[in-house]
């Protein structure tokens, strides 16, 4: 028996999966959660083989839940339109059904999914998530995980990220959160106009500069409205002023 | 081929009265000249039915040849040639016929330069008419031309904002119809029904037209339901309209995008239940309709959160009546406000939405 949990924020679209595993005797229903924290709690609880996941719901998305789980089981994705998320599933996803599908198209994902498990253990490509970040919506927040909580941070609201070995330090007025990315990835992700790699373990939000002091002999530091201060490398410097537009 | 002048009613009019007055006023000359009266009128009509002649044919060269500005040389140069030939053939004639009286050829003989003059002038005159009515003609022509082209490219504007409805409403209102026809299929019946009105109602209305308050909420009424099939009890709608509002008219298809954004952060953005309220209201000349949501401040700013739904109404708005400041919001709280105040036509009677085109020209993204 494998264990299934279904995440998606319309009961209908639910039921219709639950109606097409019924056909399904090696899959058993263990939870069916209608937004991306129950999902999170639902996924710990019962760690599940697989999960059917939708992508638009409320508050965090199905790729932001998929973040804050440590080790994601193997997904297929259910969703209506999205032209972002089709683009990641198309490069990354073990296989994604496009609302309204049939029972067909339902077996031969499940089929799919029982080819891959055989040959290799379920990971979820980073690369889905990579992809996927790049869409509109997704760059205007970072979600992260406090303890036991879900913690929505509004891109605005970060003063600067901060590298820490394998996670990424996202500093906010509500203290730092954790996060495990690289400052590659939001390098990318974080609009350009707005956050400059300054220094090799730094991100910056220039909107937040009040200062930027010389320091040392080839470096600088940014001084925050905070009182934060952030060390700026040469070649930081230079982009930091074409952000800057000086 | 252009217009003939004289084809206007106003024009022939003013031609012939014309024409009539300067035959007299040259008789009469001519008599108080001296020449007798016979003589006179002879003179003058032999003389101005030629010009007449000659006029008309200027007239209809000038129909199927518009000089531009360079060749007005070309009209000048066609008025000396056919008034010298005017005024050979007159004086030919007038010698043939007038011309036994010595007294007469003599007169004739001397008056040729005042009537070459006269001739010219009135050939002159006429060319210049005949030029600026049909550059009239034109102007009026190419300005037709390009308030229909604004009015086509406003159009195609209009429909391409109305386009972009949610596709992922039409999908996911087909999925929760796939899951009802396993589930309930009656209502799957009564959604496909009601899916199916909803879209036939975005095809058929003109952007441009002037619908009920009543009518157009009925329509939304439609959206709503289905929206209450995929969300269930989680979405609740309370519309209040004050007395006398339901026959006050708006732009067709204009709230349908409003509450679209009202359910995708109310709704689709949030947890729990949901109330959506639209409340109408008239004040002066305008029809006020209020639309609130709730929303959620920490994922959705309501400064991003105006969102594709809201400046396409604001757009439309500002097609349609050549104003910005018809659409406000404010977000407070955990409430998300939307205001729209639709001025009222004049006419109640007019269907169509009359409002001047901004004046500035219209771009197309």
């Amino acid at each position: 028996m494998y264990k299934v949990i279904i995440i998606d924020d319309e009961y209908l679209a639910r039921s219709v999966v639950k109606e097409y595993l019924a056909g399904h005797a090696d899959l058993e229903l263990v939870a069916e959660c209608g937004d991306g924290f129950e999902g999170v709690k639902a996924i710990q609880q019962y760690q599940p083989d697989l999960i059917f996941l939708d992508i638009q719901m409320p508050k965090i998305n199905g790729f932001e839940m998929l973040e804050l789980i440590e080790e994601p089981p193997a997904v297929i994705f259910t969703t209506a339109f999205d032209e972002y998320a089709i683009r990641a599933f198309e490069a990354h996803a073990v296989d994604y059904l496009l609302k309204p599908f049939n029972k067909d198209r339902f077996d031969k994902a499940v089929g799919k999914w029982a080819e891959q498990k055989k040959s290799a253990p379920a990971v979820v490509d980073q690369g889905l998530l990579e992809t996927a970040a790049l869409s509109p919506s997704q760059n205007q927040r970072i979600v992260v995980k406090n303890g036991n909580k879900i913690k929505i941070i509004p891109v605005h609201d970060i003063w600067y990220l901060e590298a820490a070995d394998d996670y990424v330090k996202v500093h906010t007025p509500e203290g730092y959160f954790l996060k495990n990315k690289t400052m590659g990835y939001f390098e990318q992700v974080l609009d350009k106009q707005q956050f400059a790699r300054c220094h090799r373990s730094y991100i910056v939000n220039v909107q937040q500069i009040t200062r930027i002091d010389p320091y040392e002999k080839d470096n600088h530091v940014a001084l925050l409205r905070s009182g934060a201060r952030v060390p700026v490398s040469r070649g930081g410097y230079g982009k930091l002023k074409s952000v800057l537009g000086l | 081929m252009a217009m003939n002048p004289l084809s206007a009613r106003r024009f022939l009019i003013i031609f012939s009265v014309a024409w009539l007055v300067l035959i007299t006023g040259h008789a009469l000359l001519l008599n108080w000249f001296g020449l007798s009266l016979q003589v006179a009128v002879a003179d003058s009509l032999i003389s101005n039915l030629l010009l007449l002649g000659v006029c008309l044919m200027v007239i209809n060269t000038l129909r199927f040849y518009s000089p531009s500005s360079g060749q007005y040389m070309n009209v000048v140069v066609l008025c000396l040639v056919l008034g010298i030939f005017w005024l050979l053939l007159d004086r030919s004639i007038l010698w043939w016929t007038l011309g036994s009286e010595e007294e007469y050829f003599s007169f004739l003989q001397r008056s040729l330069v005042i009537r070459a003059a006269f001739g010219m002038l009135i050939l002159g005159f006429i060319s210049l008419t005949c030029i600026v009515w049909h550059n009239f003609q034109d102007l009026q022509l190419n300005e037709e031309r390009k308030a229909d082209a604004e009015k086509l490219a406003k159009d195609a504007e209009l429909f391409k904002l109305r386009q972009q409805l949610q596709p992922h409403f039409l999908f996911n209102s087909l999925n929760s119809i796939n899951a009802l026809i396993g589930l309930r299929p009656d209502e799957a019946r009564k959604m496909v029904q009601q899916l199916s009105d909803f879209l036939r109602g975005t095809l058929k209305k003109d952007e441009t037209q002037w619908v009920s308050l009543q009518e157009e909420l009925q329509y939304l009424e439609l959206y709503l339901d289905i929206e209450k099939v995929r969300f269930g009890n989680r979405l609740s709608t309370e519309v209040t309209c004050e007395e006398g509002t339901g026959t006050l008219v708006l732009p067709a298809l204009l709230l349908q995008p409003v509450m679209e954004n009202a359910i995708k952060f109310g709704l689709y953005d949030t947890i729990g239940d949901t109330v959506i309220t639209l409340h109408a209201a008239r004040e002066d000349e305008h029809l006020i309709i209020q639309v609130q949501n709730p929303y959620d401040p920490e994922t959705s700013s309501p400064k991003q959160g105006t969102g594709f739904g809201l400046s396409s109404v604001q757009r439309r708005l500002y097609l349609l009546f050549g104003r910005n400041d018809l659409l406000q919001t404010s977000g407070e709280e955990n409430i998300f406000t939307t205001i729209i105040r639709i001025p009222q036509p004049g006419d109640p009677t007019d269907k169509k939405i009359t409002a001047p085109l901004p004046s500035n020209k219209l771009c197309i993204k």
